[in-house]
């Protein structure tokens, strides 16, 4: 393993593009992002703002109309866009992998869940007897009852939590380093995504690996992760610790978001808080701030000029990309 | 205020296996209770909330009050009406006065056809036929926020949020009185989420409809129902003002629901009731007490004896054999 | 996935204003459709205006020498009786449109009415119907050809007939197929929740969804029925001598084959043109209107 800060994913400056029908989409720009080890990163964003893509790109999943426009994706010091396809899988599946939104899609069918789970073993030199052995005290680990029977079972004989506790033993089995969560409770109501959550802080306790949790719902976020990236049409415009970005967010949008869920709101009230407006198209991005025509503070600055990421409390490691952090330049009123 | 919906025990089931595997195997009831003697009143004007988790049965209500499912047992009055037992014919009558907002909004549209079309169906389908439809379109528009230029557009050219808009529009054609709406905000981004909510009550405060909102998401349900109802496996175990059970859940099943959801504050007091295991297999029900296989606080008793409704103050009422908050709600009854 | 996924979702046959302006955008960008569109073209003006094309009677004996190479008074030649070869390639695609449209709209009507009842109708009658599909669709169709020809005697009808019974189980099938899956479709159950009947329903919002898609196959189908009559009447079993049919054209001039080969090479040009023809044009149809099937086949 090579010298890596202390980090296992780092993101620098990616920006990627999609070709499409009606024109180039711009789907990420100028995107950063640390999981430093041993960390639970989240990465929140509404529909569109990207995040499911930069999660996949970070394991070099792409699809076929992708084109990285420039910036780098350091996986444990390397460069996963410099990876040939035969480096990519050494690393799928065995200091990355990944678990879904649909726990059901992201199994076999038609195989039982212990095939599927020895042959994700079979670059271990280790013997059928012992791969089970592994898969069954994984399945234990994640709480599913009767494990020595349960496991010559299929996918369609569990329910629906049964399967995402069975998707996230298989991407352990590695012991991986990250581990890429894509909405991983969506699906689920809200009594299993209680107990998917604190399976998810346990088992990353135990095993020690870091964690990428795309969602949209901020509650789970910040309830489960150490540090949050906050995504707004392509751009991530806030990161640091959660402690730090739901009490003091320096961005606008990410203040309006947390002003807007629900969950948030104790007093009963017939108007809940909205953001107007709509998000910008990626075909034709704006100049300037991403966010300028739903901001209520934007100014004439926003406009001209694309906000970089500024820090917005240096020994803390929060960055936010807004014009009003530029403590030296003009700021607005 | 006047009763407008008034539900009875109603039970609806469905087949569970064909009639010929049934006799094979010699099951005599090859049906399960999706529904299962489930009682309450809409008031006119007012707002229920049904919250339940994924299988508990409350699209299932929804669609039997419309008529899409059958209603095996039990009353259903809109009006004071009986419409369990009745044909389709003598049920279009009912259909004017109460529309059913479905939950996946683009899917609820037929894609080949335009907004305006969509939203004057209801018109054609009952055959109003002396109304100008063109102003019609554009009142309905306009009362869910839309502008006219949305009449020429077709479903896949929508958001997410205008799609719900225009299922709205669609729904309030024939000035209902009653608006079925199954999860208005799934699907939703939380900033649209508000915009959602926000229009049903300001629909709700001009038109002065009812409106029956199916949700598995308690935040939708606190800030516009008046009263809710928490459903587990088909039926009932808690119903009442909705701050009542937001304040004094009496069943274990709501407090765990209420503490489930989390929020977006990393310091916020976890104090959280987690549920055991998952919600039992409708074929399967657990004996006595449904809730015994997850509840944190089973007893004895709950493992042999059903519990049943058990009324405390105005319209609040569970089914638990030891109910919670129960001596702080009759203490402090006038609230805090 | 990736959420701004590029690859848009393009809703099928939409009547938007200016939409046949836009598919005839997207067809003029791909090469093999437009030429399907002038092959289709040709085929069907020269049916269409076929006797005013025509410089001879197709069956009138003319004397001068048989079987003669193609030459300025007679494009593609003489046959064996000394009939013009050109004049009767031209009725003759008169006779294969003819025999192409009157089957496929009889198969296509049938296929649609039994396809929908199938599809919306109760489940004992939509198992009935199928065994009824599966039984006529697992006979060969050349077997099944024969067979009828032997009963019904050999004409132009009976060719119409057997075309149209072997195609009507393929329609329904696809028919029920598609109408199954669009009836659990959300849109469905809210037109019922608003009070629609079954036939407003059928009507409204199932068979416009349906009709397209059957309709760009039964284009692809052309080729098929013409090739069939082609090979019937080449058997002797399908339209009657002296008609003239690429079939009868290809038959007369296999007998002659040492003589001369023209016959078969003029005969034989226009199906394999036509096949190709309705082939890349209904691919092309296909995939303006129906970019999943693109990529999912």
């Amino acid at each position: 393993m090579s010298a890596d800060d202390g980090n296992v994913l780092e993101v620098r400056d990616l920006s990627l593009d999609f070709g499409s029908a009606r024109g180039r989409v711009h789907a990420l720009r100028h995107v950063n992002l640390t999981v430093p080890r041993g960390r639970i990163v989240g990465l929140v964003g509404e529909s569109g703002s990207g995040k499911s893509t930069l999660a996949v790109a970070t394991i070099g999943l792409l699809a076929g109309n992708a084109e990285v426009v420039g910036g780098e994706i350091l996986f444990e010091g390397r460069d996963v866009l410099k990876m040939s396809e035969r480096e990519l899988r050494a690393i799928r599946g065995r200091r990355a992998s990944m678990i879904f939104q649909d726990p059901m899609t992201a199994l076999n069918p038609v195989r039982s869940i212990a095939t599927q789970m020895t042959d994700i073993q079979y670059r271990d030199g280790i013997s059928d007897r012992e791969k089970r052995r592994r898969a069954v005290e994984m399945l234990s680990r994640v709480g599913i009852p009767d494990p020595e029977n349960r496991i010559e079972a299929f996918p369609h004989q569990f329910s629906g939590g049964m399967r995402q506790r069975i998707c996230i033993a298989m991407a352990l089995l590695a012991e991986p380093a990250l581990l890429l969560a894509d909405e991983p409770t969506t699906a689920l109501d809200a009594t299993l995504e209680v107990q998917i959550i604190g399976l998810l802080r346990r088992l990353q306790e135990e095993i020690g690996c870091s964690i990428l949790f795309v969602s949209h719902h901020l509650g789970t976020v910040a309830e489960l992760c150490d540090d949050v990236v906050v995504m707004y049409a392509g751009e991530v415009i806030e990161r640091g610790s959660v402690g730090d970005v739901f009490h003091n967010p320096a961005h606008p949008y990410t203040h309006a978001l947390i002003e807007c869920d629900p969950g948030r709101i104790k007093e009963k009230t017939r108007q809940l808080p909205t953001i107007p407006g709509e998000v910008p198209d990626s075909i034709h991005v704006p100049a300037g701030c991403v966010f300028r025509d739903r901001c209520p503070r934007a100014f004439e600055r926003c406009a001209r000029e694309w906000p970089p990421e500024y820090v917005a409390n240096e020994d803390r490691q929060h960055y936010a990309s807004c014009h009003l952090l530029d403590r030296d330049g003009e700021a607005g009123q | 205020m006047s009763t407008l919906l008034e539900v009875r025990d109603l039970r609806v089931r469905f087949r569970s296996m064909g009639p010929l595997r049934a006799l094979m195997r010699r099951v005599e009831d090859p049906f399960i209770d999706a529904v299962c003697g489930v009682s309450f009143d809409i008031r006119e004007g007012e707002t229920l909330g049904l919250v339940g988790e994924s299988g508990s049965g409350k699209s299932t209500i929804a669609r039997a009050i419309n008529g899409l499912l059958p209603i095996h047992s039990g009353s259903v009055r809109f009006r004071g009406d009986e419409m369990a037992g009745l044909s389709r014919a003598q049920y279009a009558r009912f259909r004017r006065e109460m529309a059913l907002m479905f939950q996946d909004p683009a899917g609820s549209l037929s894609p080949r056809m335009t907004v305006r079309s969509l939203i004057v169906e209801p018109f054609k389908i009952h055959g109003y036929r002396d109304r100008n439809l063109d102003a019609e379109a554009s009142r309905l528009l306009k009362l869910v926020g839309l502008g006219d230029d949305f009449a020429g557009r077709f479903p896949h050219q929508l958001s997410g949020g205008q799609a719900r808009r225009v299922g709205l529009a669609r729904a309030l054609a024939l000035d209902p009185k009653l608006i079925l709406a199954d999860e208005p905000t799934a699907g939703l981004d939380v900033s649209v989420q508000g915009e959602a909510l926000n229009l049903l009550a300001r629909i709700q405060d001009e038109l002065g409809v009812a409106i029956l909102i199916i949700t598995h998401n308690l935040n939708v349900v606190r800030h516009i129902t008046d009263r809710m109802a928490i459903m587990y496996l088909g039926r009932f175990v808690e119903q009442g003002r909705t701050d009542d059970i937001f304040r004094w859940p009496h069943h274990p099943y709501t407090e765990a629901l209420l503490s489930a959801s989390p929020e977006p504050d990393p310091d916020a007091a976890r104090e959280r009731i987690e549920i055991k295991g998952e919600v039992p297999s409708l074929m399967n029900r657990p004996r006595a007490c449904e809730f015994h296989t997850r509840c944190p606080y089973v007893q004895e008793k709950c493992r042999n004896v059903a519990p049943q409704w058990s009324q405390v103050g105005e319209g609040h009422g569970y089914t638990c054999h030891f109910p919670l908050n129960l001596a702080r709600a009759d203490g402090d009854a006038g609230g805090r | 996935m990736a959420e701004t996924d590029a690859s848009e979702v393009e809703t099928t046959l939409s009547q938007e204003p200016g939409a046949l302006l836009q598919y005839w955008r997207q067809l003029r960008k791909d090469p093999l459709g437009l030429t399907g569109l002038a092959l289709v073209l040709i085929m069907v003006g020269s049916a269409l205006f076929a006797p005013w094309i025509v410089p001879y009677d197709p069956n009138q004996i003319l004397v001068g020498p048989k079987l003669e190479g193609p030459s300025w008074a007679h494009w593609m030649g003489t046959d064996q009786l000394g009939r013009d070869l050109f004049s009767r390639v031209i009725m003759g695609g008169r006779i294969a449109l003819q025999v192409a449209l009157a089957s496929l709209l009889a198969a296509l009507t049938a296929g649609l009415l039994l396809g929908l009842i199938a599809g919306f109708g109760p489940r004992w009658l939509d198992n009935g119907l199928l065994l009824l599909f599966d039984a006529v669709r697992s006979f060969p169709v050349i077997i099944f050809a024969l067979a009828l020809v032997t009963l019904l005697g050999p004409s132009l009808y009976t060719v119409i007939f057997v075309v149209a019974i072997t195609a009507v189980p393929i329609y329904a099938r696809i028919v029920r197929t598609q109408t199954l899956a669009i009836r659990s479709n959300e849109y469905i159950m809210a037109e019922r929740s608003m009070g629609a009947g079954t036939g407003r329903i059928l009507g409204m919002h199932i068979l416009p969804n349906v009709i397209g898609p059957l309709l760009i196959l039964a284009s692809m189908d052309v080729p098929l029925v013409i090739t069939l009559e082609a090979g019937l009447s080449f058997l002797g079993m399908g339209v009657r001598p002296p008609t003239p049919s690429w079939g009868t054209i290809l038959n007369d001039g296999y007998s002659y084959i040492r003589n001369s080969a023209w016959p078969v090479v003029f005969g034989g040009i226009p199906i394999i043109a036509t096949t190709l023809g309705f082939t890349f044009l209904g691919e092309a149809l296909r995939d303006i209107f129906d970019p999943k099937l693109r990529r999912d086949l």
